[in-house]
């Protein structure tokens, strides 16, 4: 099958690739870039694993096609920690037990990343619109609003 | 989190060490990095794909099957039939004695389930494969199907699976699980009231956000490597080793992290035949469920029907107590005789009931085969216990919290299988949750204790 080259920014690294036509981002994230911090939960764009940011909206990699992703600035879950220390979004899922099985963890972090960087203080319904996308098994949802609420407030506090 | 360390003063020591202190898990920075290993977190260069080709119909004879076309397909390796599988009969529990063998890996003769696998394909790309299962032709003769348990129990009933003739599970107590204690008929005749009340309950699919699957990769010495994300690893081994005749140090199961399983990843289903693939073939082989397949192949929480007829006086005793219980199965046992015993050992619930009958069914009928999830077999049984024991408080026209400890057991009081209980404390807990929940009982009830009965 002819193969086609894609070039993009995954975790501010450069990346080039040749892929097969019609090859998902995630696959192609997964397999051939050795990125599995996103997961494929349903390959069809209905449980929220698979999110990634691409120049900053949050997006559904298994629905995504590679090939469009030419010249894009990529964001995974992988690439969100500063070395050994975990984003302020990571460390209050770990601090507020808002993981358990950890398949669904990724691209949460993901779908909050984009609504805090919009909204640096969401209420509580803005937390659960962000989030709607992505479903999880194992918590019910509520440890997760409430640690992504202690970001936020521990942002307010910052600011001040 | 808090302890109320009123309760039970007396049976631990003062200082708890662990017990009320909030860990943080050791799994979850791999988890919100994306560096906690899944099984599908692999990649192997010549990795081949395995589609099942199942079932269209609830119940057929299976003709012929005609695969010369698929294994004619671009990009197939191999097309995989009942007679390449060494032992094609098994069951899962047989390692604990729970028989008999009564599901194919691939169906032979016929399909006792829409969605039974019949084909295995494998081929060097999913498309492939997928494209692939499409040319594979199976020829069936469609036989009457029974989807209804009381249906299915009846003289005549179409015959779901030829290893439960009558549709039920024999056990070595006969077509069904029995407890008995007490006189049943002398409970009832002494009752102030009787009420007699039918649940009912559908299958529930446990819907991880990790499908099910394993990926199979060959040693080169006729070992082989299989990353599983089973709930049940040993019983994955074991099976594996019966189905493929293989001894188990052949077999190297590799489990880890599963990405939610809820009972839905016990059964043995996907190991087996991939490893057989990735041994016909030589190659690495990956088998993992579609979202559809984990929807609609993956064997839920069975349904249930309970007939529950209570005796009850009006000071509020429970004073007999049958029930009779039915647990759909599907079309084969896997962990559903298991569930429906463990159903009858649970009746009458956490009370103290002086007169109880209890009746369970294991039935088979031409639905999707079911099994574990989070507590089968009694997790339904209290959703219907529960609901009676308020219907039971409103007809005594009795608070139900009120109602539950006056029934509630305590330490010591025989249960109706016999055992005593021991470490009891529903008493204490309806306490708590009587002041947590502000819905006060009379003082009295609130001086109980389950380690003594009062006077």
């Amino acid at each position: 099958m002819a193969r086609i080259p894609v070039q993009f920014t995954l975790n501010g690294q450069e990346k080039a690739e040749f892929i097969e036509s019609g090859a998902t981002l995630l696959n192609v994230l997964r397999d051939r870039m050795g990125d599995t911090s996103p997961k494929g939960g349903c390959q069809q764009g209905t449980c929220g694993a698979c999110s990634v940011i691409i120049d900053g909206e949050l997006r559904l990699s298994c629905l995504t096609l590679a090939e469009t992703c030419e010249g894009a600035t990529i964001e995974t879950a992988g690439g969100l920690a500063n070395g050994s220390e975990l984003h302020p979004i990571q460390q209050a899922i770990v601090d507020g037990f808002a993981t358990q099985c950890g398949f669904c963890a990724p691209g949460m972090v993901m779908a909050i990343k984009v609504l805090l960087d919009a909204k640096p203080a969401p209420s509580r319904e803005d937390v659960v619109e962000a989030i709607s996308g992505n479903v999880c098994r194992c918590t019910g949802y509520e440890p997760i609003i409430q640690a992504v609420l202690s970001v936020s407030r521990s942002n307010s506090q910052q600011a001040v | 989190m808090e302890i109320r360390s009123e309760y039970f003063a007396d049976e631990r020591p003062e200082t708890l060490h662990e017990i009320g202190q909030s860990r943080p898990r050791d799994d979850a920075p791999g988890h919100v990095t994306g560096k906690t290993g899944f099984f599908a977190d692999r990649t192997f260069p010549d990795l081949l794909h395995l589609k099942m080709v199942r079932s269209p119909h609830h119940h057929a004879l299976i003709k012929s099957i005609d695969t010369s076309e698929a294994e004619r397909h671009p990009g197939v390796i191999r097309v995989i039939t009942a007679k390449d599988v060494p032992h094609n009969l098994y069951t899962i529990l047989i390692l604990i004695q729970v028989g008999p063998e009564d599901e194919t890996v691939l169906a032979d003769k016929k399909v006792s389930w829409k969605g039974e696998a019949v084909v295995a394909v494998v081929a060097t790309s999913e498309r492939a494969a997928h494209e692939a299962a499409a040319k594979v032709k199976v020829d069936y003769e469609v036989l009457p199907a029974v989807f209804d348990m009381e249906e299915a129990l009846k003289p005549g009933a179409p015959e779901v699976n030829p290893h439960h003739p009558g549709n039920y599970y024999e056990y070595d107590s006969g077509d069904h699980r029995k407890v008995r204690y007490g006189n049943i008929e002398e409970g009832f005749a002494m009752a102030d009231h009787i009420l007699e009340q039918t649940y009912s309950s559908s299958p529930i699919e446990q819907a991880p956000t990790e499908t099910t699957g394993c990926i199979v990769a060959p040693e080169g010495n006729d070992r082989f490597t299989c990353y599983t994300n089973t709930q049940a690893m040993f019983f994955t081994l074991d099976n594996t080793s019966i189905i493929l005749e293989m001894p188990g140090h052949k077999l190297h199961m590799v489990g880890g992290t599963v990405g939610g399983g809820f009972g839905g990843k016990v059964d043995v289903i996907v190991e087996p035949i991939a490893i057989l693939a990735a041994r016909l073939t030589g190659k690495p082989v990956s088998f993992i469920y579609s979202r559809e397949e984990e929807m609609q192949i993956s064997s839920p929480r069975a349904a249930e029907k309970i007939v529950i007829r209570d005796g009850v006086m009006n000071d509020g005793r429970l004073v007999a107590r049958k029930v009779t219980g039915y647990t759909d199965a599907g079309a084969y046992s896997r962990h559903s005789p298991y569930g429906a015993q463990k159903g009858a050992a649970h009746y009458p619930g956490p009370y103290t009931v002086p007169n109880v009958w209890i009746d369970t069914y294991c039935v088979y009928t031409n639905r999707t085969p079911s099994s574990a999830m989070r507590g089968f077999g009694v997790t339904i049984a209290d959703f219907a216990l529960e609901v009676q024991m308020d219907k039971l408080a409103r007809l005594i026209d009795m608070d139900p919290l009120e109602f539950r400890f006056i029934n509630a057991y305590r330490d010591g009081d025989i249960k109706a299988h016999r055992q005593p209980t021991e470490g009891a404390a529903l008493i204490e807990c309806m306490q708590e949750a009587s002041k947590v929940a502000n819905w006060p009982v009379a003082e009295k009830y609130m001086a109980m204790s389950s380690a003594k009965r009062e006077i």
